[in-house]
This record gives C-alpha cells, structure tokens and sequence, in this order.
C-alpha cells in the first residue's frame, strides 16, 4: 500500500499517522506539505488531526484553501482511498467532500478520553474487515465533535448507509449517555456517497498498537490494505 | 472605501451550546428576565469598492466563500461608505 499523509501548519498527529503506515503496516508512505500542489500518486492519502491554522475562523476552514487541497480532491474524484481523521474530518467537511457540519462539543469542553463506538457498515473499503455491529475501543480528542447536518442530509446518510461509526457502549448501544460530544445520531464516522472517503472523530492511529494501550483502530489499517490489494 | 459589518449566528435549527451555557451562567447570576443567548461572530471589513452595489456583492461573496458555513450558520450585514 502506498499512502501519503498530508501536513498543514498546525497539524500534531502527522507522525502517529506516519508511524502507523510505516512501522505497523509497513507501507510505503511519505509527507506531503500543504503547499505542494500535487501528490504522489498513491492509493492512500490521510489528512490527520491537530489544530490546522490554528482552528481560526471555524476549524478547518482556512486549510481548506490549501494548495494541496485540489489535488486531494482530485484524488477522491478518481475513486482512489482518503481518510480524515479529527481535524482532518474537519477539513472535509469544510472542503465540501463530506456533508455536514462541526459545533462545538455539548460540554463545551475538549475531550479527551477513550470512547466505545460501533461499526454500523461493513461495506466499504475502511471497515470490511469488521463485523457489523462490532464495538471498537478508540481515544477522541477534539472541542468540536459535534456532528451536525440538515434533516434531509442525516437521512441521505442513514438510507445509504454512511454512517460507518455511531458512539455507543461496550455492547453497542447508544444513548445520550455514550454519546461524549452531542453529535446528532451519535456519528463518529461518515463516508461519501461513493463510499471512497471517510471522516471520522476517533483517532485510530493512536490506537494501533498494543503498547499504546489498545489496538482496535489497526482493523481499519488492515481493512484498507485488503481494499488496496484487491 | 466601504466598511462592512458581518453578524453571524448559528441557523435557528442548529443547537447553539455555546449560547445555552451561557444562559445557564446568566440565570445562575440571577438574571432570571434572559430567556435566550445566542452566540455569534463579529466581522469588520473595509472594501476597496466604487459603488455600494459592488461593495455590497463583495461582502456577499466573501461571506458565502469564507466567512461563515452556510450548513450552520447565518448572518446579516450592514455596509456603509467610510469617511
């Protein structure tokens, strides 16, 4: 698998991102710095978390604006993988190439913490490896997680199944009270339509190692890597 | 030159939880008579325009494109030539 992980100036889970692909699953993979105005071509490209221009004006909306941002774009629109994780989940958003919107946690304040979620779709290339309805224990960290989005888009998402992660207990269930950030339908993680690109919340890149404390998140790793070779 | 003022506050059917907590923190002070907060935003930009007309497009433009996330939120704006 050959991945490429995008670095704006803010970005902090670059490395993890890295270290993950390289160390873990042994990819071929590189940085590309914002600026760049193409990538290389590659199967995989993740936009990682932190604080991108320092979450000014609405987070993720001024690396939106990024050189490299077309050619990511450009590289969904050719059916190929793209992941964005917490701030890069952000940027999607902001960037049109997921619908919806980021407010502010519930609590007002910025979490940080292990959270259950489960996999409510298995059919695509991020979770095929999981069983549907499986319960997956991955750390969040963010201060604006709460995923929101009109009447009519929540149903687009729920009728073709692009609701991928939903916050949830140890068992699966969901409720207000496993839901840490106010999310409507306790999202986690979307896709696209075409199933190609995935924003998620949850960073299981900081869980994909035992030594980390958990390795639920390399499920997703190796779910792309069966994607990548079929 | 024209300076523009920009209010923008999340859309009516957004939950604002910002706004609520700070309810929560008037009441507790004993401001009972505050019934409802929303925050907001709060721009200034001074446009290089020839008219109002054009001024007035511009602000819109820089709105929709950049300012504010018209998934959540909305916003009014008052444009008035500089002195």
């Amino acid at each position: 698998m050959k991945a490429t992980v995008v670095v704006f100036p803010g970005s902090n889970c670059d490395s993890d991102c890295f270290n993950v692909m390289k160390d873990v699953m042994k990819a071929d993979v590189q940085y590309v710095w914002h600026k760049e105005a193409s990538l290389p071509k590659c199967d995989l490209v993740i936009l990682p978390g932190g604080f991108s221009y320092g979450d000014y004006l609405r987070t993720g909306a001024i690396a939106r604006f990024s050189p490299v941002m077309k050619a990511v774009k450009d590289h969904a629109d050719q059916g190929r993988l793209l992941i964005g994780i917490c701030n890069g989940f952000q940027i999607l958003l902001e960037a049109g190439l997921l619908p919806g919107a980021m407010l502010r946690n519930k609590t007002l304040s910025f979490i940080c913490k292990h959270v259950w979620l489960r996999t409510d779709d298995t059919n695509n290339p991020f979770t095929n490896k999981f069983k549907k309805g499986q319960t997956i224990l991955i750390p969040i960290a963010h201060g604006e997680g709460n995923y929101t989005c009109d009447d009519a888009t929540l149903k687009g998402l729920q009728d073709q199944n692009q609701i991928v992660f939903r916050y949830s207990s140890e068992a699966g269930k969901t409720g207000e009270e496993f839901n840490p950030n106010g999310s409507r339908d306790d999202i986690a993680g979307i896709l696209n339509q075409k199933r190609n690109v995935l924003g998620m919340m949850p960073h299981p890149e900081r869980s994909s190692e035992q030594v980390l404390g958990g390795s639920d998140g390399k499920q997703i790793w190796e779910s792309l890597l069966v994607s990548v070779k079929s | 030159m024209y300076n523009a003022v920009v209010n923008v506050t999340l859309k009516k059917s957004v939950l604002d939880p910002q706004g609520q907590t700070v309810l929560h923190a008037l009441e507790s002070l004993g401001f009972k008579d505050a019934k409802k907060v929303r925050v907001g935003k709060y721009f200034e930009v001074a446009i290089d325009a020839k008219d109002h007309k054009s001024a007035e497009d511009r602000i819109k433009a820089m709105c929709d494109q950049l300012l504010i996330n018209p998934v959540i939120e909305e916003y009014t704006y008052d444009l008035k030539e500089a002195r």
